[in-house]
């Protein structure tokens, strides 16, 4: 964090445990009130250039490179993109079953670490605890064994990753149509000896979530929140599922603007409107339009959009979830993380679930059909809904390629989320640490990824502009 | 006159067939040479020189030279072994080499021949050449990106499949494989089941839509580094023994 004074600009450079890298900027004026807050993204990356060219096979493989925190889903979404390049979508149970196995290893791994590591500390030690205690450190000294849990269940999912992909970072798992081995009986025992333990644990998380909201809900209903639209996929018999189904989208008040909308036609309803001033694209339904089409993604949505979870325990959790609501969609952005938490039983109870199917053991593992030179391939990810489109020429050449990733969706929720804490939190005050702190709370509830989120390509316009306190413009200096 | 010839690497006794190469007796013996443009079933193309050996003190190349009897062979030198390690980097930073997403990872030549001599980064500097592909046969693909100019194919195209659909074109830091004199490879007679296209050692030449259907454990040099399977043969045979 630094803050310059007299001028009335604070600029939190880097904001602490997310997954990327980001600034927030905050514009005050000669009062302390917030004027502007921003967060910016200062990564680069350019994968939908350098793909261009290379073999739709190595999609899978290529593309998840561009993120070690959750390069799973990319590796999925691409496959299922290629999938449909080989007329391979059609997916044998074996293939479908390891491949949603890895998914749902991910997904545990993700949540297990995002909870346990970068979260825990503001909600076990209160938000403008002392940064000394308040990390990940100090949640290991005050309560080693939660500490440990979060550890050995990220490890779980991990190891079910490497089960499934080959490797636990950037793994070879899911090949066009396909998957390129199954489970062996000795892999599978392995794992449910302890996926009991694991569900046990990922139910104790959850209830650390859920009392947490509960406690604080007065404060929290409104920390960072407001009304908004939601995106996620759903089954086709409207439950949750996180590798496959159909688009749908709600308002604010629970009406659906998208149902059953088939991911092949998403550019027919998803748009993205790109900002100056960050590196990230800001997506909106197209029927909705820029302004007020945003949506969030993730777990909170996710939780919003179903109308069940196929899993009893989750399913259970989900119902007590969305009393939140009243009756409607749940907008408050701290319950991301009570939604997460019964994500993480559910990806455990699928986990246990597919342990016990014998086509993990089978042997027909690729399916092959009519070749297509265009490929979509959607999956919810971790953070939310992660859109994957190709094409490719009559040479097997990607000629274009475009990613929609889950924490662009999450673009403006995110900014509304500093914005509405700045003005709540910092207005008039003194500015400490502590408060600053808070604006990290309601970006962290989201859990970026800020890697893979990047898209601008070429040389960045940069535009510098030196405001007085009445926000006055005195000096402007630009590069093309 | 007799037919077998005697002679020492790193003063290991080995006892080879007349015309035997170095690298062929010392393959025989369980003698690994570091290699990359040598294999069995091509004639020798000398132009790797990772098999260079010390030949009563003189470098020399051990696919070309035959053996001869009482010769001083020296392989696992100190000196031998930088300049193998020197060689394989040179080639990674000539070439555009990613391994992270090139299907050959962990069936490759280059790759694993890093891995034998714990190359975990090269020293030099990095030349990102622009190399072109070709992707316009429809079950080849060739990727100039990976090429390491050993000439294998351009061998196996002339010698074994009796075709000459690779060639080596340009000079220098310019040279590269060319096809059919600057043709596409769709233009060509190559087939799919050619030995050229089977003798690439790193991801240059590759059979199309192959990709990753290996899994990760279960490729060549997963779990065992290259050169392996030859000094099994001389462990086999000292427990024989």
């Amino acid at each position: 964090m630094k803050s310059t004074n007299g001028g009335k600009l604070i600029v939190l450079e880097p904001v602490t445990r997310i997954e990327g890298h980001a600034k927030v900027t905050l514009f005050l004026n000669d009062e302390g009130c917030v004027k502007q807050a921003r967060m910016h993204v200062i990564e680069f990356r350019g994968f939908e250039r350098f793909v261009q060219g290379r073999p739709y096979w190595e999609m899978p493989v290529l593309v998840q490179r561009l993120c070690g925190i959750c390069p799973v889903s990319h590796h999925l979404a691409a496959a299922k993109a290629v999938d449909r390049i080989v007329g391979g979508e059609n997916l044998t149970p074996t293939a479908e079953k390891m491949r949603r196995l890895m998914h749902y290893g991910q997904m545990f791994q993700s949540h297990a670490l995002h909870f346990f590591h970068l979260v825990s500390p503001d909600l076990l030690f209160g938000f403008d605890a002392d940064p000394a205690i308040r990390n990940v450190i100090g949640v290991a000294k005050k309560y080693p064994d939660l500490a440990v849990q979060g550890v050995m269940m990220r490890k779980y999912g991990q190891e079910i990753i490497k089960a499934t992909a080959g490797k636990k970072i950037h793994g070879t798992g899911a090949i066009p149509g396909g998957i390129n081995k199954n489970l062996s009986v000795e892999e599978r025992d392995v794992f449910l000896r302890d996926i009991d333990k694991m569900l046990d644990w990922a139910q104790s998380a959850l209830k650390i979530a859920k009392d947490y909201t509960a406690e604080n809900l007065d404060r929290l209903a409104s920390f960072g929140s407001f009304p908004s639209n939601h995106l996620s996929l759903v089954r086709e018999d409207g439950a949750l599922d996180l590798y496959h189904g159909n688009l749908r989208a709600i308002d604010a008040e629970g009406n659906k603007i998208l149902d059953q909308v088939d991911y092949a036609n998403y550019l027919d309803f998803i748009a993205e409107e790109v900002r100056p001033w960050s590196y990230m694209k800001f997506p909106f339904i197209k029927s909705v339009g820029p302004e007020d089409g945003w949506y969030r993604v993730g777990p909170l949505a996710r939780l919003n959009n179903c109308d069940f979870i196929d899993t009893p325990i989750a399913e259970k959790e989900r119902k007590e979830f969305v009393k939140l609501g009243n009756g409607k969609p749940i907008n408050v952005t701290m319950a991301y993380h009570w939604a997460r938490m019964v994500e993480l039983v559910h990806a455990a109870e699928k986990i246990k679930e597919l342990l016990n199917d014998p086509d993990l053991q089978g042997d027909d593992l690729v399916a092959k059909g009519k070749r297509r030179r265009e490929g979509i391939g959607l999956i919810e990810a971790p953070r939310g809904t992660l859109f994957h489109h190709y094409k490719v020429d009559e040479n097997d050449q990607v000629v274009m390629a475009n990613l929609i990733v889950s924490t662009t969706h999450n673009n403006e929720p995110m900014n509304r989320a500093v914005q509405k804490v700045a003005e709540e939190y910092l207005d008039g005050k003194e500015i400490t640490e502590g408060l600053l702190n808070h604006i990290e709370v309601a970006i962290r509830a989201y859990d970026p990824c800020l890697s893979c989120a990047t898209h601008a390509l070429g040389r960045m316009p940069l535009l510098v502009e030196l405001m007085d306190a009445e926000g006055n413009i005195i000096n402007r200096k630009t590069r093309d | 006159m007799s037919d077998t010839i005697t002679f020492t690497v790193d003063g290991v006794e080995v006892t080879g067939r007349k015309g035997q190469t170095i690298i062929q007796a010392a393959d025989d013996a369980g003698i690994y040479i570091p290699r990359l443009c040598w294999t069995k079933k091509l004639k020798p193309g000398a132009s790797c020189r990772l098999c260079t050996v010390l030949v009563n003190n003189r470098p020399t190349a051990s696919c070309t030279q035959p053996i001869g009897e009482g010769m001083v062979v020296l392989n696992e030198t100190e000196q031998l072994i930088t300049y193998r390690k020197n060689l394989v980097e040179m080639l990674f930073v000539e070439g555009n080499h990613f391994c992270m997403f090139c299907e050959k990872s962990g069936n490759c030549e280059l790759q694993a021949m890093a891995y034998r001599f714990g190359i975990a980064a090269p020293k030099f500097p990095y030349m990102f050449p622009k190399r072109e592909l070709d992707a316009s046969h429809p079950d080849i693909f060739l990727d100039r990106n990976r090429c390491i100019l050993c000439g294998r194919c351009v061998r196996a195209s002339r010698d074994l499949d009796g075709k000459g659909v690779f060639q080596f074109v340009g000079r220098g830091n310019h040279k590269k494989i060319g096809v059919n004199a600057e043709a596409r490879l769709a233009d060509t007679n190559v087939d799919v089941s050619d030995d050229a296209v089977g003798s690439c050692p790193v991801g240059a030449i590759l059979k199309k839509r192959v990709g990753f259907a290996v899994p990760v454990g279960q490729r060549l040099y997963d779990h065992q580094p290259i050169g392996s399977d030859t000094e099994a043969k001389a462990r086999r045979s000292a427990r024989g023994k």
